[in-house]
């Protein structure tokens, strides 16, 4: 069976949620801890949201400086399936395996909203699942969830077909362009804000209009992987 | 002991919503003198020995990759503090 | 100048018991003349500063409860054998906890935080969050839950904003790092609250039964050890009197009285506990909350064997220059305290120091029946710990039923003028929706994250939180709050019981079974008689309807002094019931989101306008009586409910409250969007009441549910056998876009949604997404 690691770091939130959705996709969650440069041999690697270390200097800034981490950029430099979901996201840019930075939302709070997204690049790794152009909804929590970078990047993101996820409809944290997760040249690093990991069973996901908490849309980014994997 | 001050600043071409709330929050109260208001950060860098031009070098090399993200902040500053800042940190730090 | 720690007498037993006529700050620190010479009477001699600082923290109202303790022993004995059943703890320890079948237990609690959070708002609420967070873990239960009842003043004063906007950021930064959904609650905005707002946290945990870990320190031998974060000046502005009376060098120092949270400390803490337990290393554990030290230790002792020797010393400081008196008042966060054996220290330790927890083992646990702590080799504090913790000063304060009550109930709403054209109630039903209230808490539940952990079934604007419990069986538990100041104000003892009935209901319409509760008495100062009247006769009414109910108090919290000046807050006792479900899959919500459903009015609507939110809203008025409760007819609500629940019979349930059935109706269309017609003829001639009456009446026990067509003969059958009555009064309407009351008035959805949702960020700013 497929194997998913899921790294916990001190304040990780997120990683039980995690690792629920990736035994709910079909594969085999593992959990990974930040202090240990072993990836234990996973296929796929999560690097999932919450707090980790307070948020302290800045997010995700020192858990990018765990052990775990050099191991993290060295599969991702083979092709390993990454994802990094909020916090996560914000450790793959500082780290540098994706451009960009995330700041504070330009509204100044948190929010937590069932967000509309729309499917951009559905050749990488984790969105393989996805029709192109698809909208789907995602639960999103965040303080610091507003991505930037400079109007090169930008260009570059926008041009080569790295945007990954947009959000629709309402603007949650005044992210350039409306960007809600990008990928790396490669297509097997993706980082995004949104939460997939909160609509993957049914009862516990978004309203939708058919039946409250009903949806289930995160679920194919994790089953994307497997597909990945499979065709690799 | 020495002490080296770093300080970092959100780059001025993004938006800094902390620093909006509070000109908000000042206007609001009526302090219609300040126009603006930007928030950084400030490091404070005890340092074993004395403060020579290699270790100065150090701290900005320890500011620009570990206490700034320069993709979205920059460095500002780094310097040591003076004598009399000293004296006035070790005061606040006993007697108040 | 240095930062040595300055050179102090250690006022030692030694020192005491030598020098009797010493002058001692004790006015300053709380203590009355009687106190303190009972202190001196306790221990044959002038107590030290350590001792001093220690009965003056413990015998404090808030932590002694000595002005409440006479009237909180009857949650005790107004219980039955079925209310026992399921209690596996009841009051007494740091929160209740409840079996809820399949090997699973639930512990639960609500506290305040209501003073510090007027004071810093976002400090207080946070570190209110945090505290009520520690008492579930200290049972040994993983947190899975919180919810927040906030009270604040108007909502058109500057100092309202000032506190609001603290408060709901301090919350959402704490519960949102803690890594803890928050799923329900309530936020009320009321003048009477303006200089006293009320800040309660409730959190919820499960473990499974052997899990259970209680604060009794027992094994002669076994080791006392401090872990968290370290101790600092936090909170501790009352012992600066007692370390400028021993400071020889310098002048008095400035402590802070606010004390600082900081949730990744708890959530590495959280973590770390589990380990700890499921490792088996501890054997008791306590948590540090307000009085830190001199609590911990002298509750861990007097629950256990009685004796208990601590070594000050080893107390990990933040701040080198504090003195023994400040580390045993101190109350900074994020620290607990465990009895370890000695066999099992190593392992501990180990686990510690995975998550990089600080750790320092003070002391032993002794049986000398003595609490015996030692600073610099000298012993300072020499005690029987009970006399601390436990058999502090019980109050009997005077009591007096308010001189102006009599007025006040004569004064009945119903001489109100009451609506009979059809524009007027439509523009009342849109006045009261939009009162601040009664209006959406969107804004700051937004800031709420309600998904972590992905056991949430439901939350916010559903009527109670529900959460998945074992995500094999689907087993939960469902969990709502309630209070009404108003009614409370008009007659404290109804006001308690429709609390309870609230919360009860809320529970209810989930689909689940009321099992326990908890309490949180928000009350003005116990030196005011009429405040001790309204205290007795809310726990005796609350007391009463819990047995009537059969669900018992399982844990609570007092706080007194909510007041400024001599004018009191009306008497506020917040209630909390949990209730159980076996599979959340079965779970009922508020709003309908089909075309066609039924309609139907469960219970029945008399003429109780007096302290309603009509009445307040529309003309300003507080006065009457309020609703009559009627406990029956709420349990049968109950039961059938739960049958309705898990037989699938019904699409929503949202219970009539404030705002009555005029409220309800807006919040399930607004609830998924789809509209609804509903006819009052037959209610007004089944229960003779008017229209108006029938819209915003706030008689009790009565539940609006949604059933579809094909289950609707089951459903009817299954009301009459349980002598619920039930009256069909409209249909929804996936089309229509609006709410109409036939013959009456029509409202489209919008203009419902702009009434409800614009309140909040008129005032407190824009929602994200409004």
């Amino acid at each position: 069976m497929t194997r998913v690691g899921v790294v916990t770091f001190p304040g990780s939130l997120d990683d039980g949620d995690a690792r629920r959705a990736v035994r709910l996709a079909g594969a085999d969650p593992v959990r990974l801890w930040h202090g240990d440069a072993d990836l234990q041999g996973v296929d796929a690697v999560v690097l999932p949201g919450g707090f980790s270390y307070g948020d302290y200097l800045r997010c995700g800034a020192i858990a990018a400086l765990s052990p775990i981490m050099t191991e993290v950029v060295a599969a991702a430099d083979r092709g390993t399936p990454v994802l990094g979901i909020c916090n996560g996201f914000q450790m793959l840019t500082e780290a540098h395996l994706l451009p960009g930075g995330l700041v504070r939302n330009d509204h100044g709070a948190f929010v937590c909203r069932d967000q509309r997204l729309r499917v951009e690049r559905t050749g990488t790794a984790w969105t393989n699942a996805f029709e192109q152009d698809e909208e789907i909804v995602v639960p999103l929590k965040n303080g610091e969830g507003g991505f930037t970078a400079d109007a090169d990047t930008i260009a570059r993101l926008e041009g080569d077909g790295r945007v990954v996820f947009r959000y629709l409809d309402v603007d949650p944290n005044g992210s350039v362009n409306r960007i809600a997760g990008i990928a790396n040249e490669r297509g097997n690093v993706v980082g995004l804000m949104p939460h997939p990991e909160h609509a993957v069973e049914p009862g516990f996901g978004p309203d939708t209009p058919a039946a409250m908490r009903s949806g289930v849309d995160g679920l194919r980014i994790f089953r994307s992987a497997l597909q990945a994997l499979l065709a690799a | 002991m020495p002490v080296i001050v770093v300080e970092v600043m959100p780059k001025a071409e993004l938006l800094d919503p902390q620093g909006k709330a509070v000109a908000g929050a000042l206007h609001r109260l009526g302090r219609t003198a300040f126009g603006g208001v930007r928030v950084g950060k400030r490091f404070e860098l005890t340092v074993e020995g004395p403060v020579t031009d290699a270790v100065l070098a150090e701290a900005r090399e320890v500011a620009e990759s570990l206490l700034a993200n320069l993709v979205i902040e920059d460095v500002v500053g780094v310097r040591e503090l003076t004598t009399a800042e000293l004296e006035d940190r070790l005061d606040a730090e006993v007697g108040a | 100048m240095t930062s040595e720690a300055p050179s102090v007498h250690v006022d030692s037993v030694e020192a005491a018991a030598a020098t009797p006529e010493r002058e001692q700050p004790y006015a300053a620190l709380g203590l009355t003349d009687d106190e303190y010479a009972r202190v001196r009477e306790l221990l044959g001699r002038r107590p030290t500063s350590g001792e001093l600082a220690m009965y003056s923290v413990m015998w404090s109202e808030h932590c002694s409860y000595k002005s409440s303790k006479k009237y909180l022993r009857r949650f005790g004995e107004k219980v039955t054998p079925k209310m026992r059943e399921h209690l596996m703890v009841g009051m007494g320890q740091n929160a209740g906890v409840v079996d809820i079948g399949r090997g699973w237990a639930v512990t639960f609690k609500v506290e305040s935080h209501n003073h510090p959070s007027y004071i810093e708002p976002f400090q207080g609420a946070a570190t209110g969050v945090g505290g009520i967070v520690r008492d579930i873990i200290a049972m040994g239960a993983r947190p899975v839950a919180v919810m927040d009842q906030l009270r604040f003043g108007d909502i058109e004063e500057a100092d309202t904003l000032r506190v609001v906007h603290g408060v709901v950021a301090g919350i959402a930064h704490y519960g949102n790092c803690l890594g803890l959904p928050n799923i329900g609650g309530e936020t009320v905005f009321d003048a009477v609250y303006q200089g006293n707002p009320l800040v309660n946290a409730l959190a919820v945990g499960v473990l499974k039964h052997e899990d259970l870990r209680l604060a009794n320190a027992t094994g002669t031998g076994n080791k006392v050890v401090l872990f968290g974060a370290r101790t600092g000046g936090d909170g501790i502005g009352g012992a600066s009197i007692l370390a400028s009376d021993t400071f020889s060098a310098g002048g008095p120092t400035k402590r802070p009285a606010v004390q600082v949270g900081d949730p990744f400390a708890e959530k590495v803490l959280i973590e770390c506990c589990l380990e700890l337990f499921s490792g088996g290393y501890v054997e008791a554990i306590q948590d540090l909350g307000a009085a830190g030290i001199s609590c911990a230790t002298s509750e861990l002792a007097a629950n256990g064997d009685g004796g208990m020797k601590v070594d000050l010393d080893k107390v990990l400081l933040r701040d080198p220059t504090l003195t023994a008196e400040e580390i045993l008042m101190s109350e900074s966060q994020e620290r607990m305290m465990a009895v370890v054996r000695p066999d099992q220290l190593e392992g501990f330790l180990a686990v510690t120091a995975r998550w990089d927890v600080e750790t320092s083992v003070l002391g032993e646990v002794t049986d000398t029946g003595r609490l015996e702590i030692t600073w610099r080799g000298e012993t300072i504090v020499d005690v029987d710990p009970t006399t601390v913790a436990v058999d502090g000063p019980v109050y009997d304060r005077p009591v007096a039923r308010p001189a102006g009550l009599d007025a006040l109930q004569a004064d009945t709403a119903a001489a109100l003028p009451r609506p009979v054209d059809g524009g007027a109630m439509r523009d009342q039903l849109l006045a009261v929706l939009a009162s601040p209230s009664l209006a959406s808490p969107g804004w700051i539940t937004d800031q709420y994250d309600r998904y972590v952990l992905g056991n949430t079934a439901l939350s916010f604007p559903d009527d109670g939180g529900m959460i998945r419990v074992d995500e094999e069986s689907g087993l939960g538990v469902a969990i709502a709050t309630d209070a009404n100041g108003r009614y409370c104000a008009l007659d404290p003892r109804i006001g308690a019981q429709l609390a309870l009935s609230e919360a009860y209901r809320n529970v209810a319409v989930t689909g689940a079974t009321p099992l326990a509760v908890t309490d949180c008495l928000n009350f003005g100062a116990p030196t005011n008689p009429e405040v001790m009247w309204q205290l007795s006769e809310a726990v005796d009414g609350l007391a009463d309807a819990c047995l009537a109910l059969e669900v018992p108090v399982t844990g609570g919290n007092v706080s007194l002094y909510n007041q400024t000046g001599t004018t009191a807050i009306h008497p506020t006792p917040v209630v909390g019931v949990l209730g159980v479900i076996d599979d959340v899959a079965d779970r009922i919500p508020s709003g309908w989101q089909d075309d066609g459903l039924n309609l139907y009015l469960l219970g029945t609507t008399a003429l109780e306008l007096d302290g309603s939110a009509w009445a307040g809203v529309v003309h300003d008025h507080l006065g009457g009586r309020p609703p009559a409760p009627r406990l029956e007819a709420e349990r049968d609500l109950a039961g059938l409910l739960a049958a309705a629940a898990e037989e699938g019979l019904v699409s929503a349930a949202h219970d009539l409250g404030e705002g009555g059935l005029a409220q309800t109706l807006a919040e399930g269309v607004l609830r998924f969007g789809v509209g609804a017609r509903v006819w009052l003829g037959d209610v007004v001639e089944r229960d003779d009441v008017d229209a108006a009456t029938a819209l915003f009446s706030e008689s009790t026990a009565r539940v609006l549910v949604a059933v579809p067509r094909e289950e609707d003969v089951k459903f009817v059958g299954l009301c009459a056998g349980r002598r619920v009555p039930a009256l069909r009064i409209g249909v929804t309407d996936a089309e229509s876009g609006e709410l109409e009351v036939q013959d009456r008035f029509t409202i489209g959805i919008d203009a419902l949604r702009a009434a409800f949702e614009g309140t909040l960020p008129a005032h407190l700013g824009p929602r994200v997404g409004a």
